[in-house]
């Protein structure tokens, strides 16, 4: 059987692949990939730490589809704000929209 | 089979592959991706031939026994495991000799037709995604690989209907077709979960053995079941009422109108159909059966007719699709389902190349409006006589490959219900007459735009229609029924015999067997040399010239209903789009009406409150107030001089820091969301540095 460690370690990299896109992409769409990336490395360490620690109840697998769920209306909500302020600025590159300081 | 069945997984996986390859690699190298996909296909085809010619070769045996599995996965869910897997067995394999011939013969078409095409590489992986989809989806052993498979092909039609999508049309064709096949989808996926519900699994043949006793306790959910399974295939195979995207998917490359639209991903209605068919004749009387045969046999009828009055070229085909789909499910709902699963192999092969002959003359000519050829038939040699062979092959002409299976069809119609066996008949005169419009149409004749200067395509264009259109005229020698006066015996119907026992291990099933039937045969012959013949007297013996009318328009209101398509997008757009509209604005109108008035109100409300309580404000509080405010004002002279001096110092000193400390921080404030995020993720760190070493 694969060892969790293992597990782990794929989630390692890919919670770091996400989180290098999520600060280092300039355009807003790929910073929104790159959580789900993160949120998927989550789910991967919940689901393995679900089949190796407690297999016998459901509460890993259940949390895993809440942060999936919770994802798809995170992407939902993020890309709708993206449109809106393309429509607003014509731009979808992060460190353009600072209208944040004010 | 028990060792070749390890082959079997690597027929999707190849094309998928590839897929990954040029997305990832070579999307800059718009030849080698697009030799890469050919070669894919070519090994994806190899794989397949091993399979099909041994099946064959074991032919007896091989019918008779149970279909062979192999478990990829087992996925574990609570109590239960859900087993992914791939299998063989007939259907399988007549559908893996057809599948992969079909789309080699268009890849290689493509490499000519796409020739320039700005998204070459991409067009190449897509068409390796959807293969990949539909080969998985053949060889699925559970309704939920089936699904997935199913949902890529809608995917990737998405993505190829609207490959052009710089044009509003293309790009709103694939919306349409996504959103119309989505909800055919939704209903497969809620009989998918009823079935899993009630039997406990996925795989086919255990939800077959499940179905049984479902029939027994609960008949009306059974019979619920059947019908969402049905409605999956209502929407992908383009059966009314969601046959609308079916014709304005066209507006995609041709060669993905061969594939997807005409031989292969509309077909897989059909083919779930066929292959669920034990779940739709377990209850008795087989109501949801008679279902698919009514909607299949109007499909037929109905959009055999509007292919009459349409210009576009390829619109032509799209409603003969649609007409020949629905032959299909009628062959199925009256049991016929060795017909159904010949006319489907022998229509791809035709159809392929109707579609693909039909590009060619798109790449000569610049126009899909027929009204602007004419007189390509010295032009284009190799176009017009595979054409020509397409076309006589769909209108049912003996000894082509159509004939056989449509009439195999009719056969079993005419034995199970006379009134599906008129439809039948008259949409096979119908077709073949609007078949023969379009071939006089666009070969026949003179040229009616002279600014058109038509060129025969290239050689990797027209080879691939030569392959399609041997098929079309052999393949039906495959299925010649066995008491068919001396072809039947010499050729012995293999096809019949490969097929009839693949449901035999369900003993609720029983299938019509229906022989070779004279009459039904002549009067076929007849319908189709009577409709070709009717059209060549109104369109082949005087050909059209430049701006005269088409001939039929005369038929009045008659004409102008089939030309609008029954006017049947205007009606969705009156009835669904408004409603979904309606309801919207509905809600828009409770919030303006309602809520917005909810607050108005206790605005004023509180207004008014405010106006009571500003008498008594003036009049009592401020006489207190200003009692107050005098012994106030003397006291305060005391402070004030406590005030200026230690106070003020505090406060200043106090603002002094503040602002010197907000001088500094306003650097961290950028408004940039990423330099937020950097802060976050560094004190994280530093956070859990803390804990690890405490």
């Amino acid at each position: 059987m694969i060892p969790l460690s293992w597990f782990l370690i794929v989630a390692a990299i890919l919670f770091c692949i996400g989180l290098y896109g999520a600060l280092a992409r300039r355009n807003a769409i790929g910073i929104l990939m790159g959580i789900e990336l993160m949120l998927n490395a989550v789910n991967i360490n919940l689901i393995a730490f679900w089949r190796y620690v407690t297999p016998d109840v459901l509460t890993g697998q259940v949390f895993a589809i809440f942060v999936i769920t919770v994802a798809a209306a995170e992407a939902a909500i993020g890309l709708a704000l993206i449109i809106s302020i393309f429509r607003n600025r014509e731009t979808v590159i992060a460190e353009e929209i600072d209208m944040m300081k004010l | 089979m028990e060792n070749l069945v390890r082959l079997v997984p690597f027929i999707p996986i190849v094309p998928l592959l590839t897929f990954a390859i040029i997305v990832v690699f070579t999307n800059r190298n718009k030849k080698l991706s697009s030799y890469l996909a050919v070669a894919a296909i070519v090994i994806s085809w190899l794989l397949c031939m091993v399979i099909v010619f041994s099946a064959v070769a074991h032919m007896p045996q091989f019918a008779g026994e149970e279909a062979v599995h192999l478990t990829l996965l087992r996925i574990p869910t609570g109590s239960r495991t859900l087993d992914i897997g791939v299998q063989i067995d007939p259907l399988t394999v007549a559908l893996l000799f057809m599948v992969p011939t079909v789309c080699m013969m268009i890849f290689i078409y493509s490499i000519g037709y796409m020739q320039g095409d700005p998204r070459y590489s991409r067009f190449f992986a897509y068409i390796c995604l959807f293969t990949t989809g539909m080969l998985g989806l053949v060889v699925a052993d559970n309704l939920l690989l089936l699904f997935i498979c199913w949902e890529v092909m809608g995917l990737c039609s998405y993505f190829l209907i609207g490959f052009w999508f710089e044009k509003p049309s293309a790009m709103w064709a694939g919306l349409k077709a996504f959103i119309t096949t989505r909800i055919g989808d939704v209903l497969l996926m809620l009989g998918m979960m009823i079935l899993y519900f009630q039997t406990g699994a996925l795989r086919f043949e255990t939800v077959f053995e499940g179905v049984e006793r479902l029939a027994e306790t609960n008949p009306d959910l059974m019979f619920i079941t059947a019908l969402l399974v049905f409605g999956g295939a209502v929407g992908k195979s383009a059966q009314f009422p969601l046959h609308v995207w079916l014709p304005d998917a066209m507006e995609g490359p041709t060669p993905v109108s061969a594939l997807i639209h005409a031989a292969t991903m509309v077909v897989a209605g059909v083919f779930l159909v066929a292959r669920m068919m034990p779940i739709f004749v377990v209850l008795a009387g087989m109501p949801a059966l008679t279902w698919v045969a009514a909607i299949g046999a109007f499909t037929a009828l109905a959009a055999s007719t509007i292919a009459i009055a349409q210009d576009d070229i390829k619109r032509v085909l799209a409603y003969s699709t649609i007409s020949q789909l629905g032959y299909m499910m009628m062959a199925l709902g009256l049991g016929g389902f060795v017909a159904a699963v010949f006319h489907l192999i022998t229509h791809a092969f035709f159809k392929a190349l109707l579609f693909l002959g039909s590009g060619s003359v798109i790449h000569g000519v610049g126009s899909n409006d027929m009204m602007e050829m004419g007189g390509l038939r010295k032009k284009m040699p190799y176009t017009f006589w595979t054409f020509l062979a397409g076309m006589l092959a769909l209108a049912g002409v003996p000894p082509l490959a159509g004939f056989w299976s449509k009439d195999e069809i009719l056969a079993v119609a005419f034995v199970q219900n006379p009134v599906v066996w008129a439809m039948g008949t008259i949409a096979a005169f119908i077709t073949a007459f609007y078949m023969t419009r379009q071939v006089c149409l666009a070969f026949l004749g003179k040229p009616r735009n002279p600014e058109i200067h038509a060129h025969e395509s290239p050689p990797v264009m027209y080879v691939p229609l030569i392959v399609l259109a041997v098929g079309a005229v052999l393949l039906g020698l495959l299925g010649v029924p066995e008491d068919f006066p001396f072809l039947g015996p010499l050729l012995g119907n293999p096809f019949h015999h490969f097929l009839a026992e693949q449901f035999h291990h369900w003993h609720y099933v029983h299938l019509p067997h229906v022989g070779f039937n004279a009459s039904v045969m002549l009067i076929s012959i007849v319908m189709a040399l009577g409709g070709i013949g009717l059209g060549y007297l109104i369109y082949g013996r005087k050909p059209l010239v430049a701006g005269q009318p088409d001939p039929l328009e005369r038929m009045g209101v008659i004409w102008t209903l089939l030309k609008n398509k029954y006017y049947v997008d205007e009606i969705y757009r009156a009835t669904v789009i408004r409603g979904a509209i309606g309801v919207a604005d509905l809600f828009f109108m409770f919030d303006q009406d309602v809520v917005d008035r909810t607050v108005n109100l206790v605005g004023k409300g509180t207004e008014r409150l405010a106006w009571v309580s500003g008498l008594f404000d003036i009049h009592v509080i401020d006489g207190l107030v200003n009692l107050a405010g005098k012994f106030t004002e003397r006291w305060s002279w005391v402070t004030r001089l406590f005030d200026i001096h230690v106070i003020d110092g505090i406060v200043n000193g106090l603002g002094r820091v503040t602002s010197a400390v907000g001088q500094e921080l306003r650097y961290i404030q950028t408004g940039r969301v990423q330099n937020y995020m950097i802060i976050v993720v560094v004190s994280v760190l530093l956070l859990v540095g803390v804990f690890l070493y405490m």
